[in-house]
């Protein structure tokens, strides 16, 4: 019993900078829950992955104009991951080149550009800040920004939720029917960039989607229709944040990739035992149904 | 009588290149016309231009009233993300968009039109099933569905017997039969010629450019069919500039 509490809940109970941390990640796991699972819907699970790393050069731009200041690193972020978003769409709609495509050109454009900003007026320990983050270092000011983001997240799927299952089902009849699936498609890409700066505050840059990703692609294996998937995601992204944390705190990990790892772990167990199409499932012979 | 829809010597180009050339000619009110043509001929990209969901290179696509100014539009089923977890109950609710949009709620009247039209369909108590779950021909019966709960004027169906099997067919053609009745103009995208010449009143023949279009004994003719067999369905990179109608 002594072991569990020690484990559990001890740090959380007795460091307040662990709380804070588990704040942190709980902010960010109500965001990325329905923000992981529409990226997955509409195929842009890897799309994920470059724009987070996009938000880079506009961290660094923000870090070199204010040292070290949340507000300057966040607003730079956003500036530049909105701008690779946004020109990214705009190829697509308007050139023959697919979206995954002009993503990966504007981001590669965009992560060597802040790699060179950060090597030309940072050190070493600064680009390791920008690029894998510190949960367990979240001030007041961060702490506040995630919850911010989140509740606007949240916000912002309730007012764009039916637009988007339209939009990802069949676009074209939206269109016939007056419906606004571009404007639609560029809010949500706004909600996605607002969640990529959230987490780069506590994960880094390089693994901002992995409390994104991992749940969005576990709860698959758990639920059927969208917003079983959204409440699955949301749940094993909150699992994961406080696992993690526990976990990075009693053996001595560090935060985000114990974070990132638990949620790997979860995706992996879904994979095999998940209810929905999960492995075990699939090899267990069932008796058929008569119709 | 004022048709329902005027093409106005419309043209449509991908890469410079006419899919759609120097097309014009009205669709009457409550016609129900089958668009028929060999592959690459333009239809589907016909289709699409009336929809809106294209834009003329020349020419121009005039819609005249009544009606909400709706358009009930069943794309071919290669266009639709059959893999995307909806309800069948909600994608025949998409129909309504035109009156819920993207806040409204679905009131009970609503609800009603929704069980309505998958009475109709031949699925009353799929609702709860997932739409990718179904077969070919059942998801096309909700797409049928979708377009009837959206109360439309103007009807558009891209190819929707492609891969049908005849029960299939014969309900939808029934569906088909009950809009004329009602008077909504219909566009029909169709490969089926004895299918054209036993349903359809009216007849669009096109390979690019407009071979034949009026009542449906008058423009399947041998000589017309013919004619529009020998369009060639390549580009040539060096064509010259068009100069004017085909």
């Amino acid at each position: 019993m002594n072991l569990l509490y020690d484990a559990a809940i001890a740090p959380f109970a007795d460091f307040a900078f662990m709380r804070r941390a588990l704040v942190a990640i709980l902010a960010l796991a109500l965001g990325s829950g329905p923000v992981g699972v529409f990226l997955v819907l509409r195929r842009m699970s890897l799309i994920g992955d470059t724009m987070a790393h996009s938000v880079l050069p506009g961290a660094a731009l923000g870090f070199m104009i204010a040292g070290l200041s949340l507000p300057a690193m966040s607003l730079g972020g956003f500036i530049a991951g909105l701008a690779v978003a946004l020109l990214s769409g705009l190829v697509s709609r308007h050139t023959p080149q697919k979206e995954d495509a002009s993503f990966a050109s504007f981001f590669l454009i965009s992560l060597a550009g802040g790699v060179l900003l950060v090597s030309l007026k940072g050190s070493a320990v600064d680009l390791m800040h920008v690029l894998f983050g510190s949960v367990l270092a979240v001030d007041d000011a961060a702490l506040l920004l995630m919850a911010t983001i989140s509740s606007l997240s949240l916000v912002g799927f309730a007012a764009l939720y039916r637009a988007l299952i339209a939009e990802c089902f069949d676009p074209a009849f939206l269109a016939t029917a007056g419906g606004r699936g571009g404007l639609a498609h560029t809010a949500f890409l706004v909600v996605v960039v607002l969640n990529m700066v959230s987490a780069f505050q506590a994960l880094g840059t390089l693994m901002a989607v992995g409390l994104m990703m991992l749940p969005a692609t576990a709860a698959r294996f758990w639920a059927r229709d969208v917003w079983g998937m959204i409440l699955a995601a949301t749940g094993i992204a909150l699992l994961s944040g406080y696992l993690g944390l526990a976990l990075s705190f009693s053996a001595d990990l560090p935060s985000g990739p114990a974070i990132v790892l638990t949620a790997g772990v979860i995706y992996l167990l879904s994979l095999i035992a998940g209810v929905k199409d999960g492995l075990i499932w699939r090899l267990v012979a069932r008796r058929h149904l008569s119709a | 009588m004022t048709p329902a829809l005027s093409l106005r010597d419309v043209t449509v180009t991908y890469d410079r290149h006419p899919a759609v050339h120097h097309v014009g000619g009205d669709f009457a009110q409550g016609s129900l016309t089958a668009l028929i043509g060999p592959n690459g001929a333009g239809k589907s990209t016909l289709v699409k231009l009336i929809a809106g969901l294209l834009s003329p290179s020349e020419g121009t696509v005039l819609r005249h009233g009544p009606g909400d100014g709706g358009i009930g539009y069943l794309p071919q089923m290669s266009a639709i993300d059959d893999s995307f977890p909806i309800t069948v109950h909600d994608v025949v609710a998409l129909g309504l968009w035109r009156r819920i949009g993207a806040f409204a709620p679905v009131t009970g009247g609503m609800l009603g039109r929704i069980a309505a039209a998958l009475e109709a369909v031949g699925l009353a108590g799929f609702e709860d099933r997932l739409f990718g779950a179904l077969s070919a021909g059942q998801r096309q019966r909700v797409l049928f569905a979708r377009v009837m709960a959206s109360d439309s004027r103007l009807i558009l169906l891209d190819e929707p017997f492609s891969a049908m099997d005849e029960r299939t067919i014969a309900d939808l053609l029934h569906l088909i039969e009950r809009w004329h009745d009602e008077g909504r103009t219909q566009i029909v995208v169709l490969h089926d010629i004895e299918l054209v010449r036993r349903f359809f009143p009216d007849c669009l023949l096109m390979a690019r450019g407009l071979v034949a279009w009026g009542a449906t004994d008058t423009v399947l003719t041998p000589e017309n069919l013919a004619r529009a067999r020998s369009m060639s369905e390549a580009w040539f990179p060096d064509a010259d500039i068009c100069q004017g109608a085909a």
